[in-house]
């Protein structure tokens, strides 16, 4: 199993026929992404990579039947529209790909999300992938290299650094760790699925044995998978790195998310709140694939 | 998230029909007077900085007289807050204040909507007030879809123990700072304190307000020079780099400094990351080895390799760093060797003669490692280049080797010249900048090497020169990707008949200034 998608998700693309939509639709179909169909409004009828574009999502919907998932190209000032659109048509998870997205417009999404009951991953996401079966966004950046990057395994990562995300599974695989899912939930202040909705998830999946999470300062993610660990909702072992040790407060790291206020999301009461949980906090990035491995042979041995 | 001052937020509560202390802003002691005596009463005059904590700073001060007033302000302005000089301050009506509460507004990522909080005892740290007094502090999730209604916010304040009237008149308050934090994109509104004076009427004392930096755009209204989060205002440098990234969409370039005044035995380095989440890592491994950044800086999202030469060439603006350390994720999407040339080219102008320890992982990084080190023999400072398989600790390691073996060696910063270029160059404009070729040198060379290097292909030769084999308007709009092959290839093979003129507005400016010095 994975979490979030996989080889059968019907998937649709919003924005398909911009420039980032051409180019990592290939990347998805090329990896066996079941993409069905892609929207752009005005230019229906059209094909990109011999995907059928239609007009609007409702369109895609009606010619193609129930779409799982919908994955956002679009330009930031439209995501909003673009994701309020797909959930009125009934799809149930968004994987949102621009950055930029104005945070009012995700607390709108958000909002109606919860209303509709649907999910999203995002904004400025690369997506994430369920190796073997799928990929959403552009992780990888073309299918060779994913398919090199990424094996199936025990191992479910969630990260909040793109760049981080396949560094991190890069290394695991290299180590000889695959990976079940592997998700980048973004680096905003406000997204979607975050850190403990991804560990739920990772919680009830089977192929999952153990987690890394990849944290930051900011925003209070990794304290709240703390909560979960205590309130014994998760139980997989996690091995975890937090970055922005020595960031100053008051002042954002590239990542809209990154930033200390006050007292909250700093590196050290999120190291402490995880450690006292029984999380694996390691203090290079380098170290996580070698703690990974060794719980993974204590879990074996426990068998 | 962009900072907005006191005086800046308070007309923003003005507008929305919350009553605010008269007064105004002023940038020196004689504006100050010549506010208190309009006014003509007693005035409190406060420094505009965003720190918190400023009575205790003596940043805020009391005067009864305007000749007070002006000698008050004389002891507020100029003075040196963390590295940052005060230049301005706000001169208010002081208020006879008979109660104060708390209200904030943040937006908060577990709820995933704007968060309400009204106390009604004021004081510093809400959050100790909560503690102490949890009947007292009320919380609220704002339903963004249909906005904060005129009873939701009344139930809010009752429920902290107000009574009568002041009800009324406080949810006022609340719906009307919801209405100014939806309008302008706020990230955080704070009103602390909002007070009851003793004739029965609610004014706001004090505002602090953050605007969400992607929606700057939203709101030219407010002058916001840099959309990005600082506990201080921008530096003249970090001004400059903000408008590089501004002109240029291709990529992150993203800068911020994180000391000024660097001495001559500080080991201060240059840091340029790559990605967020690698730049934050790197960053923490060289600071593990007892570093300290001059800045922090994050070129990411497939940046043109003339981002990267801007970038380094307004890195190395920074006297005394010790060394140039760039890192990212090490296993990035992007083609490495974009990043190489960028840096390659501004290594080269600058005459580099301190370490730079290169780690660029990812895709062909062996290429750029391979561009680097051809490069750079010309460069009196050691340059080394590292792949996906190299920690950052261990570059970090390699970093302090090479700065030991080069004694701890200052950088000194030069003048920026103008490019010298031959009158009679063949040229042709770029997206950011312009390409010169001197014929000249071209008439003997044999291998013609920079037609292949160009990889979109938009030379060609005629009569045996390099010239463009599109039209001079579509090299500008961006087929020419700046990429900087052409000009490194040249120069690397011994003929330097390319200059790629790539202007950085106020650099030249400021390393003036700071040569002067
Ligand atoms: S490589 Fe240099 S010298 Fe040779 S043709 Fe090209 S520009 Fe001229
Ligand atoms: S002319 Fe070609 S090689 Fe030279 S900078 Fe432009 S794109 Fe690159």
């Amino acid at each position: 199993m994975s979490i979030l998608v996989d080889e059968h998700s019907k998937v649709l693309v919003q924005g398909i026929t911009g420039r980032e939509g051409v180019v990592r639709t290939k990347l998805m179909t090329d990896y066996g992404t079941n993409v069905v169909a892609g929207v752009t409004p005005g230019k229906g009828g059209q094909e990109v990579h011999g995907i059928p574009v239609y007009d609007s999502v409702e369109e895609a919907a009606e010619k193609k039947g129930r779409i799982d998932i919908s994955v956002i190209f679009v330009p930031a000032h439209l995501v909003k529209n673009s994701a309020l659109e797909a959930m009125d048509a009934g799809v149930k998870l968004l994987v949102i790909v621009p950055d930029r997205v104005p945070i009012f417009d995700v607390l709108e999404i958000a909002r109606f999300a919860r209303q509709k009951q649907a999910r999203f991953v995002g904004p400025n996401t690369l997506g994430l992938v369920s190796p073997g079966k799928a990929v959403l966004g552009m992780i990888g950046g073309r299918a060779e290299r994913a398919r090199e990057w990424f094996k199936q395994g025990p191992v479910g990562v969630s990260s909040r650094s793109g760049g981080m995300t396949s560094a991190i599974s890069y290394y695991l695989t290299s180590a000889g760790l695959g990976q079940s899912t592997i998700v980048h939930v973004g680096g905003d202040a406000v997204i979607g699925l975050s850190h403990p909705e991804i560990m739920e998830m990772f919680e009830k999946d089977k192929q999952t044995r153990i987690v890394v999470m990849f944290g930051e300062i900011g925003t209070s993610q990794e304290e709240r998978v703390a909560d979960l660990i205590e309130q014994r909702k998760f139980t997989k072992p996690i091995v975890a790195y937090i970055g922005g040790k020595a960031a100053k407060s008051g002042t954002r790291f590239s990542h809209a998310g990154a930033i200390v206020e006050g007292s909250r999301g700093s590196y050290k009461t999120k190291v402490k709140r995880l450690r006292d949980a029984g999380v694996h906090v390691v203090d290079a990035v380098s170290d996580i694939p070698y703690k990974a491995l060794e719980i993974y042979k204590l879990l074996g041995e426990q068998q | 998230m962009a900072r907005l001052y006191e005086y800046q937020s308070k007309l923003l509560l003005k507008e929305a029909g919350i009553r605010i202390p008269e007064g105004g802003v002023a940038f020196s002691p004689q504006e100050v007077r010549s506010i208190a005596e309009e006014l003509g009463k007693p005035v409190v005059i406060k420094m505009q900085v965003w720190v918190t904590g400023r009575a205790g700073l003596g940043g805020i001060r009391f005067a009864d007289t305007p000749q007070e007033a002006e000698a008050e302000a004389t002891k507020i302005l100029g003075m040196k807050v963390e590295n940052y000089v005060v230049d301005r301050v706000i001169v208010e009506e002081k208020l006879s204040i008979k109660k104060e509460f708390f209200l904030g507004l943040v937006i908060d990522d577990a709820s995933k909507s704007p968060l309400l909080v009204f106390s009604s005892i004021g004081g510093t740290g809400i959050e100790e007030i909560a503690r102490h007094n949890p009947d007292k502090v009320g919380r609220y999730e704002v339903d963004v879809l249909k906005g904060l209604r005129d009873y939701e916010a009344r139930n809010l304040v009752r429920k902290t123990g107000i009574i009568g009237k002041l009800i009324l008149w406080l949810g006022d308050v609340l719906v009307k700072l919801y209405e100014v934090l939806k309008k302008y994109d706020a990230r955080s509104a704070e009103i602390n304190p909002l007070v009851l004076t003793e004739d029965n009427q609610i004014y706001a004392a004090d505002c602090h307000m953050a605007v969400d930096d992607y929606a700057v755009f939203r709101h030219p209204e407010l002058g916001i020079e840099v959309a990005r989060e600082f506990d201080r205002p921008p530096t003249p440098l970090e001004k400059i780099a903000y408008k590089v990234e501004e002109k240029d969409y291709r990529g992150t370039f993203y800068f911020l400094q994180m000391k000024e005044d660097i001495a001559d035995s500080d080991k201060t380095i240059g840091f340029n990351g790559a990605g967020g989440g690698g730049s934050m890592m790197s960053m923490d491994a060289v600071l593990n080895k007892g570093f300290e950044l001059a800045n922090y800086c994050d070129t990411s999202g497939n940046p043109a390799a003339s981002k990267v030469y801007r970038a380094a060439k307004i890195i190395l603006s920074q006297p005394n760093i010790k060394g140039y350390f760039a890192s990212g994720s090490g296993v990035a999407s992007q083609e490495q060797y974009h990043s190489a040339r960028g840096l390659v080219k501004a290594f080269y102008e600058e005459n580099l003669d301190i370490p730079a320890v290169i780690r660029l992982g990812g895709n062909f990084e062996e290429k750029a490692i391979e561009i680097l080190s051809d490069c750079l023999n010309a460069v009196p400072g050691k340059v080394e280049g590292y792949g996906c398989d190299d920690s950052p600790e261990f570059c970090a390691q390699r970093m302090e080797e090479l700065i030991n073996e080069n004694n701890v060696r200052s950088f000194k910063i030069r003048p920026l010249e103008k490019p010298v270029t031959p009158e009679k160059s063949y040229a042709f404009e770029t997206f950011t900048g312009r390409i010169f070729i001197d014929h000249q040198k071209c008439a003997d060379c044999s291998s013609k090497g920079c037609i292949q290097e160009c990889q979109p292909r938009i030379l060609k030769l005629k009569k045996g020169f390099p010239v463009l084999a599109i039209s001079e308007e579509e090299a500008k709009k961006g087929k020419c990707t700046e990429c900087l092959a052409c000009e490194i290839f040249c120069k690397v093979n011994g003929r330097d008949a390319i200059c790629i003129h790539l202007p950085i507005p106020g650099l030249k400016e400021y390393r003036d200034k700071i040569l002067k010095k």
